[in-house]
């Protein structure tokens, strides 16, 4: 049952799936498809199946060249690998170029938990925002996701997934008619928005329920798409709320915070309040540990957003 | 073409590459110069590609990973007849499909964007694997720099391409021995460079004089015939060939003004050649 799949199995499946339809399609590793567990299509399509070795460069070039034959090529790794060490290469290679290639970088911030500070993506975001042209998602849950890879694939030109590869809460409803494009007014409320992504769209949710035990209403946004933004989505909000929060889990500079506020500085000024992590390094722990730390817990959304209805 | 045709076809591609650089009055003249001749072998002779149909389906790619010798590919496609030689005069100017460094998406007949060295190697090694997945045939050439060569990504391509047996690639160094600061030898040297990619693999052919199109065919005629490895033909040539100014110049060579005084002298050289 899609439910309680995890979000890497999601992926795998849909792969499997595509790989069997089209042959064009092609998943290249850098040495973790273990950690992906993208290895068992190792044993149904060898020769699409390319683990290049720990040489994420050489990866990001090799898909680029498989997508100007045609092909649609996957590159999987850890998300710092997918981006910050291959920065270039995505730029030129694969963005510049124009090239079909799909990135998946795996656990998002602070769902790199043990790994730690090295492995853990706080930057990918930002890094990646100013380049033309690239989608960024992050998938919120499975269900969402499920829906989304088929729309990824039949969206040409690079796509970046910044993939948790566990189970992140399940926000969505069974009848969710997701648009990769598209934010989701998720709750509908009135003194406050709170666009939030990725883990952080379940701890906005269960913060609106504290907000309500003390009569304020939030509206809760689900913005898994970072680029392009839904703008439109989040003006319409915000233009009756007249306050936001956003909730990302990664660094606040570059990322949600910074996109949700380019479009309100432009069209539609408003206080903001951010919840992420602020000029600091990823370091080891339990996602409950790093939560604290951060200052990414319910508790500092429902904070920030009593903080930004006073600044109304 | 024999050689008497493929040794004019070296020299037209000099003069469209001095012209074209000449129409801005400064470029990366050197390394343009010294692939020429490899370039009249790949499209006189060996590569199977039809500029009436730039993406015909199995054709033959050319990855020119050394980006900046742009002009060189621009010249030797202008002559094959995928854009009108006029357009050689646009190098560079705002608009143009000609930019300094090659781009897939500008030029017809460029297979691959480069300019950040290192990259087109590992593109390379796509397109040869995606050739085989298709079955079609082609082969997937490239051309990389010896100052390139100090870029980690190509050693990263190099140990693939060499892992999985690409025996449909077959990539040139162009060894002029000059890269932009000075003497290749002397800011990092990449010798021993035959045993190098030996040791990665490869099936590694020396060309003495990679100015010589007899010599580059051979090379070419004898690397596919080998089966089972990707392979390398490192081609001495010099940086500027074919115009004694430029030549001269020796590391000043690899971006120079030229002007159209110098063009003349230059074109007069290479036509008397």
């Amino acid at each position: 049952m899609l439910k309680n799949m995890l979000m890497r199995d999601v992926l795998v499946e849909f792969l499997r799936e595509e790989m069997a339809k089209n042959e064009n399609v092609v998943v290249l590793d850098a040495d973790l498809s273990k950690c992906s567990t993208t290895i068992c299509l190792n044993d149904v399509y060898p020769e699409r199946m390319l683990n290049v070795g720990i040489a994420e460069a050489n990866m990001a070039g090799v898909a680029a060249g498989l997508s100007t034959y045609g092909f649609i090529p996957y590159i999987t790794t850890f998300g710092p690998f997918a981006t910050r060490r291959i920065a270039d290469q995505l730029m030129i290679s694969i963005c510049y170029s124009k090239q079909n290639v799909k990135i998946v970088g795996a656990d998002p911030g602070i769902c790199a938990e043990l790994n730690g500070g090295t492995h853990m993506p706080l930057e990918d975001i930002g890094m990646l925002r100013s380049i033309p042209d690239i989608v960024i998602y992050e998938p919120t849950d499975v269900i969402e996701f499920n829906q989304a890879l088929p729309q990824i694939q039949s969206h040409y030109g690079p796509v970046y997934i910044r993939m948790h590869r566990k189970s992140p809460p399940i926000v969505h409803k069974d009848d969710l008619k997701f648009d990769l494009f598209k934010a989701m007014v998720l709750e509908k409320g009135d003194d406050v928005t709170i666009v939030a992504s990725g883990i952080m769209v379940k701890t906005a949710l269960d913060a609106r329920e504290e907000l309500a035990k003390e009569g304020i209403s939030a509206e809760v946004i689900c913005c898994p798409t970072i680029k392009p933004l839904d703008s439109k989505t989040i003006l319409k909000s915000v233009k009756k709320t007249g306050a936001v929060v956003t909730a990302e889990n990664h660094n606040v500079m570059g990322a949600l915070t910074s996109a949700v506020s380019e479009v309100l500085v432009e069209n539609y000024p408003a206080p903001l309040r951010s919840v992420g992590v602020k000029e600091k390094f990823g370091e080891v722990g339990k996602e409950a540990y790093l939560r604290k730390v951060f200052n990414m817990e319910v508790k500092d959304v429902v904070k920030a957003a009593k903080d930004v209805i006073k600044a109304k | 073409m024999n050689y008497e045709q493929l040794r004019e076809f070296a020299k037209q591609i000099r003069i469209n590459t001095v012209e074209c650089i000449g129409s801005l009055g400064v470029g990366h003249i050197g390394g343009s110069l010294s692939i020429a001749d490899v370039l009249a072998v790949l499209y006189g002779k060996h590569m199977n590609v039809n500029p009436k149909e730039p993406k015909m389906e199995g054709r033959d790619r050319l990855v020119c990973s050394k980006g900046h010798a742009g002009p060189a590919i621009y010249a030797v496609l202008a002559e094959k007849g995928y854009f009108p030689k006029s357009e050689l005069l646009t190098l560079n100017q705002g608009g143009t499909n000609l930019p300094s460094h090659c781009d897939m998406n500008k030029t017809i007949g460029v297979d691959m964007t480069a300019g950040s060295l290192g990259q087109g190697l590992s593109a390379a090694v796509g397109i040869a694997i995606g050739a085989k997945l298709r079955k079609d045939g082609a082969t997937s050439y490239a051309i990389i720099g010896d100052g390139e060569s100090q870029e980690g990504q190509i050693w990263e391509a190099a140990m693939y391409a060499g892992h999985m047996k690409l025996d449909n690639l077959i990539v040139f160094t162009d060894f002029n021995k000059l890269q932009l600061d000075g003497e290749v030898e002397k800011i990092n040297d990449i010798e021993p460079l035959v045993d190098k990619w030996r040791s990665f693999n490869w099936e590694v052919i020396e060309v003495a004089d990679g100015n010589n199109v007899e010599a580059i065919d051979k090379a070419i005629t004898k690397a596919k015939s080998v089966k089972g490895k990707p392979k390398m033909i490192i081609l001495h040539t010099v940086k500027g060939k074919g115009v004694s100014f430029v030549e001269k110049a020796w590391v000043g060579s690899h971006s120079m003004s030229i002007d159209a005084e110098k063009v003349a002298i230059a074109v007069k050289e290479i036509r008397g050649a």
